[in-house]
């Protein structure tokens, strides 16, 4: 079977892309899928450096567009997971070096040897934005839940439909159960309320994700981790089974389950 | 050469170039149009171009594939001006203009606010999302959401059946008796004719509404209420 490619996107920048591409990396290739991903974000390259490659990299996606490498060189395989590989930004370059159709024929070349291709793309709905989906079959469009990034968010999506891209599935990045119940943070429901679009996904606010980011190792890999959690099972939802979704108030301690319990709450 | 030519008209206006095309195949069209632009690109490059499509009837992937080739060639397409509602409606849908500062001869003619009733409607039926601006010279009636930062701009009424949280401008061009209605009015902004009205505080249970200018001539909602 061909691989699915999917981008993920945000309109907004900081709100997780490149932390979510390589974590749902991680979790695919947990699952024993073939994955390569590919950081489209040229010129602000950061997806090896959360997945601990930085000190690999010979070729980059330039090289390879522009000719001076052959595709496999520019693969770098993952430290832990050999059917994992990433294919970097060019650092010294920027969006412009690249086209939407340089990107279609890369990703072709791809297609029949792996299950996964995932394309981070920058911030954004410029030209970088432009190639991460232009050979997408899928985009995520990943958001926190705040006003200005659930905003971008749904302007993004209505590119997406304007580019017939499908409307994208949607996830939510750095919920923060304690401060939604509080009704100082949009809930899920608020954001989805907005968007109206598929959820594939809710990752709670864990402090793990960015001590592992900053060593190198997705978060994915964390078997205790609430987000490690979160990202592995929109991982196995991509691969098409059904996970139902984490019960996030489950952070708030002894009472609440003792009001859960109790049917209090 | 003189035949592609002869397809395509390119007058200067004030904000850029304008580019008119006839009906022949929209194919031949564009490329007639990247023929002529790769000939003098001197002349094109960082140019601002508004194409006149007549009626031809284009969709979203055909003026995407447009707009960035025309881009790879330093040319930003701003506007889209057609006959076809379908062509129209795509351009909305990118952002980009359907009108120019220059109206088209038969734009000319200027509707008394009487004639207004009469006028036409545009129908969405799709959510307008954050980015998307309609203009319209008559009523619009929207089935679905106006979300936050998205923009309604009619010379008429506007209709929600809907949540409207995104910005609506309704007697655009100074019909002081023209409505805002929506199931749920929440919006960034309202504005009918000059009047401007900032956030009307939000209901815990929305119901329909109507904004219009009141007797003392301030923007005003009110609840809907039948009879």
């Amino acid at each position: 079977m061909p691989a699915q490619v999917i981008t993920i996107t945000s309109g907004k920048g900081g709100v997780g892309k490149t932390t979510a591409v390589a974590n749902l990396a991680v979790g695919l290739a947990l699952e024993g899928a073939k994955v390569v991903c590919i950081d489209g974000d040229i010129g602000l390259r950061n997806l090896d450096v959360i997945l601990g490659l930085e000190n690999r990299i010979v070729y980059d996606i330039v090289d390879v567009i522009e000719g001076r490498c052959r595709l496999k060189q520019a693969m770098i395989r993952d430290k832990k997971l050999p059917e994992l590989y990433l294919i970097p930004a060019a650092q010294t370059r920027d969006k412009n070096a690249v086209s939407p159709s340089d990107m279609n024929r890369l990703i072709k070349d791809l297609r029949n040897d792996y299950d996964f291709v995932l394309i981070d793309s920058p911030a954004g709905i410029e030209r970088g934005f432009k190639n991460a989906i232009a050979a997408a079959d899928r985009v995520l469009v990943i958001t926190n839940p705040e006003i200005s990034a659930v905003r971008d968010a749904d302007r993004v999506i209505g590119i997406l439909e304007a580019e017939e891209k499908g409307p994208g599935a949607l996830i939510i990045n750095r919920l923060n159960p304690a401060l939604v119940k509080n009704h100082n943070m949009l809930s899920a429901e608020d954001v989805l309320d907005l968007l109206a679009v598929e959820l594939v996904g809710v990752v709670p606010e864990d402090e793990n994700v960015i001590i592992s980011s900053n060593r190198g190792a997705p978060v994915a890999f964390d078997a205790k981790s609430r987000a490690g959690q979160a990202f592995r099972n929109i991982a196995k939802r991509l691969r098409g089974e059904t996970v139902p979704f984490l019960d996030l108030d489950h952070t708030g301690g002894l009472w609440q389950q003792f009001q859960r319990l109790t049917g209090r709450k | 050469m003189s035949e592609t030519n002869s397809l395509i008209q390119i007058k200067g206006l004030r904000d850029g170039l304008l580019v008119s095309l006839d009906d022949a195949p929209w194919e031949d069209q564009r490329v007639a149009l990247l023929a002529r632009v790769d000939r003098q690109p001197a002349f094109f490059q960082g140019a601002r171009l508004a194409l006149d499509v007549a009626s031809q009837v284009l969709r979203v992937n055909e003026l995407v594939e447009l707009r960035d080739r025309l881009s790879e060639r330093g040319i930003s397409l701003w506007a889209v001006i057609s006959e076809s509602p379908t062509t129209e409606k795509t351009a909305q849908l990118l952002g980009l203009a359907t009108r120019i500062s220059k109206p088209r001869p038969e734009e000319n003619r200027q509707y008394a606010v009487e004639d207004l009733g009469e006028e036409t409607a545009l129908f969405l039926n799709r959510t307008l999302r954050s980015g998307t601006r309609i203009e319209f010279s008559g009523h619009v009636v929207v089935m679905g959401d106006v979300n936050p930062g998205a923009e309604i701009i009619a010379e008429g009424n506007v209709i929600v059946w809907g949540r409207l949280r995104g910005m609506v401008h309704a007697g655009a061009k100074g019909n002081r008796n023209a409505v805002i209605c929506a199931l749920d009015l929440s919006p960034t902004q309202l504005r009918i004719a000059e009047e401007v009205s900032a956030v009307l505080r939000p209901r815990e249970n929305p119901e329909p509404e109507i904004a219009r200018i009141n007797k003392d001539g301030k923007l005003q909602a009110e609840l809907w209420s039948p009879g």
